[in-house]
């Protein structure tokens, strides 16, 4: 699975169960970010460890956090993964709005490098 | 029906924007091109006004953090002009084809952010609605709650200008005005205000 376009690029690795993005994502609206959200839930089925790797994630719009919000309630709901996210300290959206997160999923894991 | 409606501000708004030695202002036409389109040169705006910013702020270190001053300033202006814009769109009504417009202005250790577009009334309101809720709440208890509505996708979250306000710490201040000519239509102007 895979979304590619000029401005960014989102995979599904299965072997470490990780979705990895890159570029700069500002998509318009939630409506928009429907295809990324079903690429998340179909990489996170039957998966008791899944990441999200955002360090190559230059940008990313508000829809956008919404959508990963939207996404880690789905973990939430499902009760047995643990969610981990890698972020990059050198990015400053991430060291801004990345830790909110974690008000929807106390046991969510953030690991910045 | 018509409705009455008056002059209206909140929040951290300022009649007068004290003078700048440095200022941009971006007018963007009201176009018929497609809003994907449209869409895509709002973020390319955004990252320029980042950049001619980020210019006048020397390189140096940031306490506490790995991102140097000019990439700070980058980043967080480019975050702020996109959200400012993507939601001067979502809320402009299309239909009196009048502009929207961004102006920065650059002060010692603050930016001022200035964006103008046209609404219909009932946006108006719904709107103002949601300000009254945003500054009688208390601010961690409110981002928690539309994060959570953002989540469930049950109405409109604004988690745009929460992210702005929690995430960045700026300051915000909104003036709606009656448009004489179009009894339905305000002219909305929001200012933002990050410490920089």
């Amino acid at each position: 699975m895979e979304i590619k376009t000029d401005d960014y690029s989102i995979w599904h690795d299965p072997e470490s169960s990780t979705v990895f993005f890159r570029g700069f994502l500002r998509l318009d609206g939630m409506e928009e970010y429907e295809p990324v959200m079903h690429l998340l839930i179909n990489a996170l089925e039957r998966s008791a460890n899944f990441h999200l790797n955002l360090r190559d994630l230059e940008f990313l719009n508000s829809s956008g956090i919404s959508m990963l919000s939207m996404f880690v309630v789905k973990v939430r709901e499902r009760g047995n993964v643990q969610l981990t996210l890698q972020g990059s300290d050198k990015i400053l959206w991430q060291t801004k709005s990345l830790k909110n997160l974690q008000r929807l999923m106390p046991s969510l894991t953030l690991e910045f490098i | 029906m018509t409705q009455t409606f008056t002059t209206q501000t909140f929040g951290a708004f300022l009649d007068e924007i004290p003078a700048s030695d440095e200022y941009l202002t971006l007018h963007f036409s009201p176009s018929s091109a497609p809003r994907k389109h449209r869409w895509h040169n709002y973020g390319l705006s955004a990252d320029f006004l980042g950049d001619y910013f980020a210019a006048f702020f020397p390189g140096d270190e940031v306490p506490n953090s790995k991102i140097n001053r000019r990439d700070t300033v980058k980043a967080a202006v480019s975050y702020i002009a996109n959200e400012l814009l993507e939601n001067a769109v979502k809320y402009s009504d299309e239909a009196v084809n009048l502009p929207i417009s961004i102006t920065l202005y650059l002060y010692e250790q603050r930016i001022i952010f200035q964006v103008t577009n046209h609404a219909s009334l009932s946006t108006v309101q719904d709107y103002q609605q949601f300000i009254q809720s945003l500054i009688t709440s208390d601010p961690d208890d409110f981002y928690t709650r539309q994060l959570e509505k953002a989540a469930l996708g049950t109405g409109a979250s604004n988690i745009g200008l929460l992210t702005m306000m929690n995430d960045y710490s700026a300051r915000f201040g909104w003036r709606f005005q009656p448009l004489e000519t179009r009894p339905n239509t305000c002219w909305v102007t929001v200012m933002a205000h990050l410490d920089v």
